[in-house]
This record gives C-alpha cells, sequence and structure tokens, in this order.
C-alpha cells in the first residue's frame, strides 16, 4: 500500500458513499447482498474461454451505480487498479495453451488468449459487484444482513468491532509510521528492530484501549448486540428486486445474447 | 496471496464457503463457551490493529526491499486459535468489500487459506509445540519462523490447488506450485521474524498478556463439537468430489488427446461410438442441455461472430463435455450455499434454545 493516508481516506469516501438515500440504499440490505451472490454465482460459472458472453454482466454493476447516484468515475478508478493484477495472473494463459481457437482473417486468436481475457473480464465484473454492493449498502448493514440470513452472533459482532476501529487504529498506526520515516536517515532505522518495538507499542496501546472499551460496555449494559434505529424488513420490493435480477442473470447465463445480437447484424453463421 | 474470483468456479468456490462457514460456525460457538466476555472487544480491536500494523513496512536488509506483517499467527498467539480465526476472517471480509482483496465468492477460500492454517493448524501444533510454556527469546523466533513458513506453505499449496481445480487458468500444476512455494518460503520467513520481534517486545513489556492465552481455560467437550467436525469433513468431502467433477477427468482427456493428436483442424468425423454416447448423454442426461441442439458454429461462445470464424470439432466437442459440467457446477455451487445458510440457520436456532 503506496500511502496510509491515501488508503484510509479511500476507504471513508466508500464509506460515505453509502449514507446516501436513494431507492437502492433503502432497500433491505439481505435482498442487494444476495442478488449480488447470484450474480458472482452466474459470472464465474461461465467456461473459461468465455468472453464477449460475459460482457452483457456489465449491465448490474452499471445499473447499480447510476441507480445508487455514486460516482461511476471512483468506481472505474478503484476497479482499474485491480487489472493490472487479474492480467499478471491470466499473462501465465497463453503461455501455456496455444491452441489457435478462433480465427479472424488471416489472425489466428489462440484459446489461451481468450482465457486471459475472459480473467480479465471477470475480474472487472466481481470486483465491480463487490464494491458497488457497499457503495450502495454500507458495511455495518452489510453484517446484519449476514446476521438476519444465518451467520453466527459472535462473527458479525466481531465484524461491527473491527469496522468501527478500523478508522481509529489505522490512523494511529499511520501517524507512528510517518513519525519513524521522519526520524530515519538513508533507510537506517527502518529494520526490524525498530519495527519490533513501534508495532509492539501499538499493540500495547490497542491492548489498553481494549480494556478500556471492555469497561465502557460493561458500564452500559452491552449485551452482544448492537442495537439499530432504523428496522428494514425484506418486504415485496426486496423480493421483486431479488427475482428481477436473477431471471436476468440466469438468462444472460443461459443464452448468449452478444452472439444473438451479433447473429442479428451479421446473419445467421454458417 | 488473496484467491480472486476471477479464477475460481462455482464448485470449488462453494465447496471452500461451506468449510470456511462451518469453521466460523464451530468457532464461534468455542468462542462463546469461553464466556470471557473481555475477548469480544480485543478481538475487534486487535483486527483493526491487523489492518493498521499490514501498512507498515519494515525493510528487508541486503534485498532493498520490504516486507509487512500478515499477522494470523501473531493473532493465535495474542487470542489462541479459536478468536484469531474469527478476528482474521473478519479483517479478509473488510478486505474483500473495500480493497477488492480477493472477491465475495473467493472470501470462503481467502478465510480458509489464510486463517484456517495459521490459526488452526501451524498455531496448535506447530509453534506451541516448539514454543512451549514459558519460552526464551531464541525459541520465540524459531517457533514463530516454522510455524509462519508451515502456515503459508500449506495456504500456498490450497491456492493451488483451488486454481487447479476450477480450471480457469491454464496454468499446470507443477509449475504453479514451483512458482508459488518458494516464493512463501521467503515470505513466511519474513513473517515468522516480524512476529517474533513483536511478541519477544510484548512479552518483555507485559508478559502477562501472552501467559493468558496459553492459560486459556479448555472449553469442556460436548458432542456439538463432533457434529461441527463431521460437518467439515462432509464439506472437505464434498468439496473434493466437486472439484473433481469440475475440472473433470474425461474432460481433459479429451483436451490432451486434441493437443497430442496435433493441429487445430483435427478430425472427430467417425460417425460411430461418439455420436451414440452423445445421443445417450443427451437422453439420460439430469439437466438436459440447451446447447446441443444448436448449431456448432453458435455453441462455442467466444468471441464475436465474425463471418470467416472457423471453430475446430475438437473444440466443440470439447465445449458440450464443459458446459455439461459448468451446469453442474452451478447447482452443485448453489447447493452448497444453500447448505451453508441452512447449517447457520440451524446452528443460531440451537444456540437460541441453549
Amino acid at each position: 500500500m503506496a500511502s496510509i493516508q491515501g488508503t484510509i481516506l479511500d476507504f471513508r469516501r466508500l464509506e460515505e458513499l453509502a449514507g446516501g438515500d436513494t431507492a437502492l440504499h433503502r432497500l433491505d440490505a439481505r435482498a442487494k447482498v444476495l442478488s449480488t451472490l447470484a450474480y458472482l454465482l452466474a459470472v464465474v460459472s461461465f467456461d473459461r474461454y468465455a468472453l464477449t458472453a460475459l460482457f452483457p454482466f456489465f449491465l448490474y454493476p452499471v445499473a447499480i451505480l447510476s441507480l445508487g447516484g455514486l460516482p461511476a468515475g471512483y468506481f472505474a478508478r478503484k476497479v482499474a487498479l485491480i487489472l493490472p493484477f487479474a492480467l499478471a495472473v491470466g499473462m501465465l494463459n497463453p503461455l501455456f495453451d496455444r491452441e489457435v481457437m478462433v480465427r479472424l482473417g488471416p489472425i489466428g486468436v489462440t484459446g489461451g488468449w481468450i482465457s486471459c481475457g475472459s480473467i480479465v473480464v471477470r475480474a472487472a465484473l466481481t470486483v465491480s459487484a463487490a464494491l458497488v454492493l457497499v457503495g450502495v449498502t454500507g458495511f455495518p448493514e452489510i453484517c446484519r444482513a449476514l446476521e438476519r440470513l444465518g451467520a453466527p452472533q459472535a462473527f458479525t459482532v466481531q465484524l461491527l468491532f473491527l469496522y468501527r476501529y478500523i478508522f481509529v487504529l489505522t490512523e494511529v498506526g499511520g501517524r507512528s509510521s510517518r513519525a519513524r520515516e521522519l526520524r530515519s536517515f538513508g533507510g537506517k532505522g527502518l529494520g526490524i528492530r525498530s519495527y519490533g518495538s513501534l508495532v509492539g507499542h501499538l499493540l500495547l496501546r490497542t491492548w489498553m484501549r481494549a480494556e478500556r472499551i471492555h469497561m465502557a460496555m460493561r458500564a452500559r449494559g452491552f449485551t452482544g448486540e448492537f442495537h439499530t434505529t432504523a428496522q428494514s424488513r425484506f418486504g415485496i420490493r426486496e423480493l421483486l428486486f431479488l427475482l428481477c435480477w436473477s431471471t436476468l442473470f440466469a438468462v444472460l447465463r443461459l443464452r448468449n445474447v452478444p452472439q444473438f445480437l451479433g447473429a442479428l447484424v451479421t446473419g445467421p453463421p454458417g | 496471496m488473496h484467491m480472486a474470483d476471477a479464477l475460481l468456479s462455482p464448485a470449488v468456490g462453494g465447496a471452500m464457503w461451506a468449510a470456511s462457514s462451518g469453521t466460523i460456525a464451530y468457532c464461534s460457538s468455542k468462542v462463546r463457551k469461553e464466556l470471557d466476555d473481555r475477548k469480544v472487544p480485543l478481538m475487534g480491536v486487535l483486527g483493526a490493529f491487523l489492518f493498521a500494523a499490514q501498512m507498515i513496512n519494515f525493510s528487508i536488509p541486503g534485498t532493498g526491499s520490504s516486507g509487512h506483517l500478515g499477522g494470523g499467527l501473531l493473532l493465535a498467539i495474542l487470542l489462541g486459535p479459536h478468536a484469531a480465526f474469527l478476528a482474521i476472517a473478519s479483517v479478509l471480509v473488510v478486505q474483500a468489500l473495500f480493497f477488492a482483496d480477493g472477491g465475495l465468492l473467493a472470501l470462503g477460500c481467502n478465510v480458509f487459506n489464510l486463517g484456517f492454517f495459521p490459526a488452526l493448524v501451524a498455531y496448535p501444533f506447530v509453534y506451541r509445540k516448539i514454543a512451549g510454556e514459558r519460552p526464551g527469546h531464541a525459541r520465540v523466533t524459531v517457533a514463530a519462523v516454522v510455524a509462519a513458513v508451515a502456515g503459508l506453505q500449506m495456504g500456498a499449496l490450497a491456492v493451488v490447488l483451488q486454481t487447479v481445480a476450477s480450471g480457469i487458468s491454464s496454468l499446470p500444476f507443477p509449475a504453479f506450485v514451483a512458482l508459488m512455494q518458494p516464493i512463501h518460503l521467503a515470505i513466511g520467513i519474513v513473517e515468522g521474524l516480524a512476529t517474533a520481534a513483536i511478541v519477544s517486545f510484548v512479552r518483555k513489556a507485559r508478559p502477562d498478556i501472552l501467559q493468558a492465552t496459553v492459560e486459556a481455560p479448555k472449553g469442556g467437550r460436548h458432542p456439538f463439537r463432533n457434529v461441527l467436525l463431521a460437518f467439515l469433513a462432509a464439506a472437505f468431502l464434498a468439496g473434493g468430489i466437486l472439484s473433481w467433477f469440475a475440472s473433470g477427468n474425461p474432460d481433459g482427456l479429451e483436451w490432451s488427446i486434441a493437443k497430442a493428436t496435433g493441429k487445430t483442424g483435427i478430425a472427430w468425423r467417425e460417425p460411430g461410438i461418439h455420436r451414440t454416447l452423445a445421443a445417450l448423454q443427451e437422453r439420460f442426461a439430469f439437466l438436459p442441455d440447451y446447447s446441443f441442439r444448436k448449431s456448432p458454429e453458435r455453441r462455442s461462445e467466444s468471441a464475436g461472430a465474425g463471418p470467416g470464424r472457423q471453430v475446430s470439432d475438437a473444440r466443440n466437442r470439447e465445449e458440450g463435455g464443459r458446459i455439461g459440467t459448468t451446469v453442474s457446477g452451478v447447482i452443485g455451487g448453489l447447493i452448497s450455499l444453500a447448505l451453508v445458510f441452512l447449517a447457520g440457520f440451524l446452528l443460531k436456532k440451537r444456540s437460541r434454545d441453549a
């Protein structure tokens, strides 16, 4: 991670977006979590050589982006940051899979290149779906949805606690790290010795913070549950949302829409 | 070494989700039984600490590069295996959602690779065995390095197995292993040294923190645990079988035959046995497949339907076999997901009744 401060800012931004108040934001989180899962399953279930058939699936993140009033450029940048990693993994495919699959005039395209492209497209689709889910739902709501879908309470409480203190501790950690960098010279003092005591101190402070939180919790009668004021329920709108998207995903998975569209333009193949 | 959604098949993803959910449920019940409510905020805050610590680098002498903590082993040393597993899993959930590290479907794999191995295997069976009750500095260092290396090697191997079983990447198993294991040997040594540095510091400053985990009360034996272990074993078994189906031996065989006989335009024109088999398959298929009825040209879904495009017969044949496995993969994935939530629902009900 290049800059700790930058990472925190980025993190904050995504959280702030989730505070929006569109119809999508108001939808019960369970509907959004489940339709995202249906989406991911549909995308990853494609054959490794599927490339164009995946394209219609961009519809989902794009639709959510626009319906949720999220800034498309911001999400596009975040997705673009991931793509080099996907490409790095996919780049090995052309080395091992050299059979020519498709001929476009004189150019033979090997299976490896097609599956490499497929990996990159898959990465873009799955990453954008996850980011958009957070942008339109918010992490605490996702945790509550998981709990209402049957995740153990100890785990969801852990998720919420973690989320509450990430901002606090990353900022403390970022400050310590910057202080050490400012005091080091020519790479001196950045080794494992100073690291051990720096992170050790951070750990001890964290530990004492946890003890304070525990006492505060006890004083307020915490029973292991986070309460919310707004109680959403899984109503007809949620059901419709989930059903419509799942049906669309099923259709897109089973019928190769781009091929159909292509055939309309070029005439039936063969 | 986060596993990514883009490399995953639904069958492998679903099976690993089942395994990880089972482990989360098991660890949750364990943590609840410990009845130490100090641990609730401690786990959360230490998860957040891990986040912060992962951002702080230290320079590695002689290489010019820098390393940072993974932290699975450190959390296990501080919190004990079960609480540590939950904390690592929660960190991975946040990473998947906010930083797109891995992905949501790959979460099952990542929780298993980065949580299960260091916290529930390397810590109890390697670190504790070497470190003993009251270890000195040298002993802590050796134990941490060996345990970190062991945990990361297992995790890296799991990544390779999951990727190969998914069959999206065409990287062959030996090449992938030869790539992953040495890299993670180096990462493991760095991780172990960093862990040892922090543990040694804590041991000097607040030895009581480390002692508390060693002396943590053992949860009483319970039939519930056996049920969960059985569930886990079943998930593994299902995972193995499903993955085997997903990557498909017959499929791979056909592939290698196509490759061995060479060129692109290899002919499978004999009308005999293959056609009969295909007809049989069509008649008896559990999920009669839409694509058998299409013309070969339309059946292959790769690339746009441009004119002058030729697709080899071998490929078409392969596709016919593969589409069957992907559909069954989806069904398999859905079934395992349904099972996960059913299990979660039952567990929740159980814990309410108790």
